[in-house]
C-alpha cells in the first residue's frame, strides 16, 4: 500500500486506530471515553444550569430544557402509548440527548486540535462499541418492559397473529439491535470519513456542504435511534385486543 | 485502504469490540439515572404543574365568563324593564300633563266666558238703566220745553 502524503495536520485520516487503556486485563478505547465524558459533561452542565431555578414562568435555559422535555415526551408518548410512556421517558430521552450531543459534538468540536498518542477523538457514536452498547440496552429495555408489564404473556407477542411468525419474531430480536447499532455507527462514521476525505483532498470550503449534511444526518440519526427504541418498547408493552 | 479497516485484526480496527462496550453501557445507564433525577423528573414536574395550573385557570375563567354572561343577561333584562317602566312613566306623565292642561284650559275658558257674560249683562243692565234715565230726562226736558213754549205763548 502506498502511504498517503499526510501533510495537513487537520486532514489526517486515521480509521480503526484506538487509544488503548489497560484496565486490569481488559482493554478499552480511551478516545471514546474521553469524548463521551465531554459529551456527558456538556449535557450535565446544560441540565444543571437550566434546572437551578425552576419557575412557572420559564426564563433562559429552562425554556430550552422544557422544549427538549416536551419534544422527548411527545416522541415517547406517541411510540409507547399513554399508559407506559412515563416509565421509559428518561431512557428514551437519555438515548436521544446522548446520541444527539455525541453526533453534533463529533461534528462541531475541533477534536483534531487535541493530539492523542494513538487514534483520534471524535463522536463517541462513531465507535462500534458505543452503538452496540446502546442497541443492547434497547434490547434489554424492551424485554424488561414487556416482561415486567405482561409477565410471561409477553411471549404471546411471538405467536401473533399466527404461530408461523415465531421464527421471524425470534430473528427480529437479533436484527433489531444489529440494525440499530450499525445504522448509527455507519452513518456517523461515514459522515466523519466523508468530511475527512474531502478535507484531505480540498482543505477549504469544499467540505462545508458535507459538514452541514453531516449535522443534518446526525440529528436525524439521533431521532431515528430514539424513536425506534421507543417503538420497540411500545411494541413490547402493547396490549393486543383479542 | 482496506487494510485500515483491519477486519478481524488482533489490535485495532473498525469492528474492535472490547470492554469499551459494557463500560459504555454502564455509563449510559448511570447517565439515564442522573438525567432522570436532574432533568426529566424536575422539568416534568414543572411542566405538568403548569399544565394543571393552566387547565384549572382556564376552567375558572370559563366559569367566570359564564357568570359574567349570566349577570350581563340579567342586567340587560333589568335595563329593558327599567326602560319600559320609564317609558310608561313618561307616557303617564305626558297624559297627566295633557289632561291637566286641558282641564285648566277648560276651566279658564269657562271662567273667562262666565266673566265676559257677566260683564255683558252688567253692561246691558247699565245701558238699559242709562237709556231709561236718558229717556226719562229727555221726556222731562221735552215736557219742560213744551211747557215753556206753551207758557211763552
Amino acid at each position: 500500500m502506498v502511504p498517503l502524503p499526510l501533510a495537513l495536520p487537520f486532514a489526517e485520516l486515521e480509521v480503526g486506530q484506538h487509544l488503548y487503556w489497560q484496565l486490569g486485563n481488559l482493554k478499552i478505547h480511551g478516545q471514546v471515553f474521553l469524548s463521551s465524558w465531554v459529551v456527558i459533561g456538556a449535557l450535565l452542565a446544560l441540565v444543571v444550569v437550566g434546572t437551578r431555578k425552576l419557575e412557572r414562568d420559564p426564563r433562559g435555559v429552562q425554556n430550552l430544557l422544557e422544549f427538549l422535555w416536551d419534544y422527548i415526551r411527545d416522541m415517547a408518548r406517541e411510540q409507547i402509548g399513554e399508559k407506559a410512556y412515563r416509565d421509559w421517558l428518561p431512557f428514551i430521552g437519555t438515548l436521544f440527548l446522548f446520541i444527539f450531543v455525541s453526533n453534533w459534538g463529533g461534528a462541531l468540536v475541533p477534536w483534531k486540535l487535541i493530539h492523542l498518542p494513538s487514534g483520534e477523538l471524535g463522536a463517541p457514536t462513531a465507535d462500534i462499541n458505543t452503538t452496540v452498547a446502546l442497541a443492547l440496552l434497547v434490547s434489554l429495555a424492551y424485554f424488561y418492559a414487556g416482561l415486567s408489564r405482561k409477565g410471561f404473556r409477553y411471549f404471546e407477542y411471538y405467536v401473533e397473529p399466527t404461530p408461523i411468525m415465531v421464527p421471524f419474531k425470534i430473528v427480529e430480536d437479533f436484527t433489531k439491535p444489529l440494525s440499530l447499532s450499525f445504522r448509527l455507527f455507519g452513518n456517523i462514521l461515514a459522515d466523519e470519513l466523508v468530511v475527512a476525505v474531502l478535507a484531505f483532498l480540498v482543505p477549504l470550503v469544499v467540505p462545508l456542504p458535507a459538514m452541514f449534511l453531516g449535522l443534518f444526518t446526525s440529528a436525524i440519526q439521533a431521532l431515528i435511534f430514539a424513536t425506534l427504541a421507543a417503538y420497540y418498547i411500545g411494541e413490547a408493552v402493547h396490549e393486543s385486543h383479542h | 485502504m482496506t487494510s485500515w479497516l483491519l477486519l478481524g485484526a488482533t489490535e485495532g480496527g473498525l469492528f474492535d469490540l472490547d470492554a469499551t462496550l459494557p463500560l459504555m453501557a454502564v455509563q449510559v445507564v448511570l447517565l439515564t439515572f442522573i438525567l432522570n433525577a436532574l432533568f426529566f423528573r424536575p422539568v416534568g414536574r414543572v411542566v405538568e404543574e403548569r399544565e394543571g395550573y393552566i387547565t384549572t385557570s382556564r376552567a375558572e375563567a370559563k366559569q367566570k365568563l359564564a357568570q359574567v354572561e349570566r349577570l350581563e343577561a340579567d342586567l340587560a333584562a333589568q335595563l329593558k324593564e327599567a326602560r319600559l317602566a320609564t317609558q310608561k312613566l313618561i307616557q303617564d306623565a305626558e297624559q297627566d300633563c295633557d289632561r291637566l292642561y286641558r282641564d285648566a284650559l277648560a276651566a279658564a275658558t269657562a271662567d273667562a266666558n262666565a266673566s265676559r257674560e257677566q260683564a255683558r249683562r252688567e253692561i246691558d243692565a247699565e245701558r238699559e238703566s242709562a237709556f231709561k234715565q236718558l229717556q226719562g230726562d229727555a221726556e222731562k226736558l221735552g215736557d219742560l220745553i213744551v211747557d215753556r213754549l206753551l207758557a211763552a205763548k
